[in-house]
C-alpha cells in the first residue's frame, strides 16, 4: 500500500489509530498491522493545516465542528502552523518547549491536530509531553498545580441513601480522599433525592469547613432545576462527547451547556470566579449513540474536549474503561486509551483527570488499573477517583481507591491540593508531614454519622 | 465490645461500600486485597463460565414448557464480547428451528445467558411463578427458546420469527462485584428488529440477595397485563408497579 493512498483524512486518522475493538466495530480499523503503521506514517506527513482545511465532519452538519473551527485562535498557531503532524510531535517532545510554550500553542491546536499527533506518539512520548503541562483550576481547592495529585470522593450508593453515602464520604476524608470534588453519581432522577444530596454534602462541606466542593452528577436539565430551587450547586456536571449528533443522545447542546454554566456562575459559590462546570467523557460513545460519522473514537474523544475546553471547566474526567470491551477491549486498549485523552486534554489546556477503571467483562484487572494509575500519576494527572475499596456498588465496576490515591502519592512524592492538606493537618487527619494518623473515634467527623 | 469496635462496625453496616478498611502503610491490608481478588475472580468466572443449555432445558421442561435452542451469530465468548451487534441477530438454521414452533403466541420466553450464566439459576423459578397464572388467563405460549451468547436484543428476532404479539428476555446481567448471578428481565410488545431499549420495561436485580422470583414474576405479569392493554412497553409503560423502565443504552 502507498503512503499517499489514504486521501481521505478521517480514513487515515482512523487506520493510523492504535488498535482498539470500538473502531473495529465501526469498521474503521486497519485491516493489518502494516496497514497501521503505514497510515501513521502517511499521518506524520500532513500537514497540521489540512486539519483547518478538510473538517472530517462537515461544518454545516456540525456544531461543534463549528465550535472548533470558528475558536481557532491563529496567532497562538502561528508557531506550529508550518509543520507536519510528525514535525508537531519533534517540536512537543524537543527540549526548548516547556509548559509556557505549550500552554501558549494551546488555543491554536484543534482537536483533530492534537488526536493526530497523538496517534504516532509511543505512550512514554504521552506521558513526556503531558507531564510538561500543568493546568491549574480553583474552587475552594487549587486542582493540577506541579506535585500535587487530587482526587474525586465517590461515595455512591445505590439507592442514594443519605446515611449510606455520608459513611463512604467520611471514610474518604479519613483517608486523605476528596480535594477535587465529593461527587456522587446518583441512581435517581427524582430532584428531591437529588436536592437532598446537594443540601447533604454542602452541610459537610460548611460545617467542617473543608476546602473542597460537592456535585451531584445529574444531566444539566436537572442541575438547572436544582439552581431554580436555590440549592447549594457548586459545579454542575454534565456527560459530553464529540459530535452533534452524540451530545443529542446525551439531551445537551451547546447552548444548554451556556445556559448552565451561567446559572451555576449566577450561584457565585466558586470564591474564586467562574469556574463550574465538570465534564466526563470517554472514548466510544459516539458509536454507541451511532453519531460517529465515520470518525475513529480516539479523534471524537478529542473533539469532546474542544467543547470542554468553550465552558472553561474546573474538571474534566475522561471515565476510560466503563463503556465495557466491545470499546476497548482488555488492559493494553484501556491503558493506551487513558494515556491518550490525558494527553490530549492537556495539550488542549484542560484540567484533565481521569476515572481509572474497567467492567467485569472487559479483559482488565486491578493490576491493569495499577499500571495506569501509576503512568498518568507519572504524567501529572490533576485527579483520579476515590472509590470505597475501588469497588463502585452503585455503577458496578471498579476504579481506584482511596488507598490508591495514597499509593500514587506516597510513590511519586505527590501532595493533595495545598489548601485541603493544610485542612487534613488541622483537623488531625493527616500529620505535619502529611502522613495519614489512625482516626480517633471521637473524631467529630465520625460524630456526623446517625 | 468496646465502644470503639461498636463504632466501627455502626458505621461499616451503613452502607455495602468497602468502607473501614485498614492500611498496610499507604496500601490495602493483605486480607482486604486478597477478598477483593475473589470477588472478582467470581464476577469473572460468572462472565466466562459457559451456560449448561442442558441443565436449563431440564429444569423449564419439568415446570412443563416445550424448549428450542439457539445460538446467536457471535460464535464464541470473545466473539460476543467485542461484538455485541452479532449478539443480537440469529443464524440461519436458528431462524429455521424457531419457523418451525412458530404458532403467533401471546408471549414468547427467551432465556438467554447475557453475560452471566450463573444468573440463569433464577429463571426457572421465575417462570414456575408465571405458569400458571398465564395458563388461567388463557395466554398461549410458544416453547421457551434457550439462547447462547445472546444479548437481550436477540429477543426482537426471536419475537419476529415466533410472530409473537411480545416478547419476555431473561437474561444474566453483567456482574457486579457483589452480585455475579444477577438476573434481568425484559418485555418487549410487538417485537422487531431495531426496537431500542426505550422501547421496553426491565425488571433487574433477581438474585437470593435481591428481588425475589416470587416477586419478580408478579411484577412481570402486571407488566404483561398492562402492556396488552396498552399495546405497548417502554417509556409510554407506567411504571405504577414501582418499576422504572430503563434509559436508552
Amino acid at each position: 500500500m502507498s503512503r499517499r493512498s489514504h486521501s481521505d483524512l478521517k480514513t487515515l486518522m482512523a487506520k493510523a489509530s492504535p488498535l482498539r475493538s470500538g473502531d473495529q466495530l465501526a469498521g474503521l480499523a486497519a485491516q493489518s498491522a502494516e496497514e497501521s503503521i503505514t497510515a501513521r506514517m502517511a499521518l506524520a506527513d500532513q500537514p497540521l493545516t489540512r486539519f483547518l482545511n478538510e473538517p472530517l465532519i462537515a461544518y454545516e452538519r456540525d456544531e461543534v465542528t463549528r465550535l472548533i473551527l470558528d475558536s481557532h485562535d491563529k496567532a497562538a498557531f502561528a508557531p506550529i502552523s508550518g509543520q507536519s503532524v510528525g514535525e508537531f510531535r519533534d517540536w512537543l517532545l524537543s527540549d526548548a518547549v516547556g509548559g509556557d510554550a505549550l500552554a501558549a500553542v494551546a488555543p491554536g491546536v484543534t482537536p483533530e491536530m492534537a488526536a493526530a499527533v497523538s496517534k504516532i506518539m509511543r505512550n512514554q512520548d504521552l506521558i513526556l509531553v503531558a507531564s510538561k503541562i500543568r493546568v491549574a483550576t480553583r474552587f475552594r481547592s487549587t486542582v493540577g498545580l506541579h506535585g500535587r495529585l487530587s482526587s474525586r470522593l465517590q461515595p455512591n450508593h445505590p439507592t442514594d441513601d443519605p446515611s449510606g453515602i455520608l459513611a463512604s464520604m467520611v471514610d474518604g476524608l479519613l483517608l486523605g480522599s476528596g480535594d477535587a470534588v465529593i461527587g456522587v453519581n446518583p441512581a435517581s432522577d427524582n430532584l428531591q433525592v437529588l436536592g437532598g444530596l446537594v443540601e447533604m454534602m454542602a452541610d459537610v462541606i460548611h460545617r467542617f469547613d473543608i476546602p473542597t466542593q460537592s456535585c451531584v452528577l445529574t444531566h444539566v436539565t436537572s442541575s438547572l432545576a436544582l439552581i431554580e430551587q436555590g440549592r447549594p450547586v457548586d459545579l454542575v456536571f454534565q456527560s459530553i462527547a464529540g459530535t452533534e449528533g452524540a451530545n443529542a443522545a446525551f439531551g445537551v447542546n451547546l447552548n444548554l451547556l451556556r445556559d448552565a454554566q451561567q446559572a451555576a456562575q449566577s450561584l457565585g459559590r466558586n470564591p474564586h470566579g467562574g469556574q463550574v462546570m465538570y465534564f466526563e467523557t470517554g472514548q466510544g460513545t459516539a458509536l454507541s449513540s451511532g453519531a460517529h460519522h465515520g470518525v475513529d473514537q480516539q479523534t471524537l474523544e478529542a473533539r469532546a474536549y474542544g467543547v470542554a475546553r468553550a465552558f472553561d471547566p474546573f474538571l474534566v474526567n475522561t471515565v476510560v474503561g466503563f463503556i465495557g470491551p466491545e470499546y476497548l477491549f482488555d488492559g493494553k486498549q484501556i491503558i493506551r486509551a487513558g494515556l491518550e485523552d490525558h494527553f490530549c486534554g492537556k495539550l488542549l489546556g484542560l484540567p484533565i483527570g481521569c476515572d481509572v477503571c474497567y467492567t467485569n467483562h472487559a479483559e482488565a484487572d486491578q493490576d491493569d488499573m495499577d499500571v495506569l494509575l501509576t503512568l498518568l500519576a507519572a504524567a501529572g494527572v490533576n485527579f483520579i477517583m476515590g472509590v470505597p475499596g475501588a469497588d463502585d456498588i452503585m455503577l458496578n465496576y471498579q476504579s481506584t481507591s482511596f488507598h490508591d490515591t495514597l499509593y500514587a502519592r506516597r510513590l511519586l512524592n505527590l501532595r493533595p491540593a495545598p489548601e485541603f492538606e493544610a485542612w487534613l493537618e488541622a483537623v488531625g487527619i493527616a500529620d505535619a508531614q502529611g502522613l495519614l494518623r489512625t482516626p480517633e473515634p471521637k473524631h467529630p467527623l465520625l460524630q456526623v454519622l446517625p | 465490645m468496646t465502644d470503639e469496635v461498636a463504632r466501627l462496625q455502626a458505621w461499616r453496616s451503613l452502607t455495602q461500600a468497602r468502607i473501614g478498611l485498614g492500611r498496610s502503610g499507604a496500601s490495602l491490608a493483605t486480607r482486604d486485597v486478597l477478598g477483593f481478588a475473589l470477588d472478582h475472580a467470581r464476577a469473572r468466572d460468572a462472565v466466562h463460565t459457559p451456560l449448561d443449555a442442558q441443565a436449563l432445558d431440564r429444569e423449564v421442561r419439568d415446570l412443563g414448557f416445550d424448549t428450542v435452542h439457539v445460538a446467536s451469530l457471535a460464535h464464541d465468548r470473545q466473539t460476543y464480547l467485542a461484538r455485541p451487534d452479532l449478539g443480537t441477530r440469529l443464524p440461519p438454521d436458528a431462524v429455521a428451528r424457531l419457523r418451525e414452533a412458530e404458532c403467533q403466541p401471546d408471549l414468547a420466553i427467551v432465556l438467554a445467558d447475557g453475560l452471566s450464566s450463573q444468573a440463569l439459576r433464577h429463571a426457572a423459578p421465575v417462570l414456575g411463578h408465571m405458569r400458571q397464572p398465564l395458563l388461567d388467563e388463557g395466554s398461549r405460549l410458544a416453547p421457551v427458546v434457550i439462547a447462547t451468547q445472546a444479548r437481550v436484543a436477540l429477543g426482537d428476532e426471536i419475537g419476529v420469527e415466533l410472530k409473537a404479539a411480545m416478547v419476555l428476555v431473561l437474561i444474566g446481567e453483567r456482574p457486579g462485584m457483589s452480585s455475579p448471578d444477577s438476573l434481568g428481565a425484559y418485555l418487549t410488545w410487538n417485537p422487531m428488529v431495531g426496537r431500542t431499549n426505550a422501547e421496553r420495561n426491565c425488571v433487574s436485580n433477581i438474585r437470593t440477595e435481591g428481588l425475589q422470583p416470587a416477586a419478580a414474576a408478579e411484577t412481570l405479569l402486571w407488566l404483561m397485563r398492562e402492556a396488552q392493554r396498552g399495546s405497548l412497553t417502554g417509556l409510554g409503560l407506567k411504571d405504577l408497579s414501582g418499576l422504572s423502565t430503563i434509559s436508552p443504552a
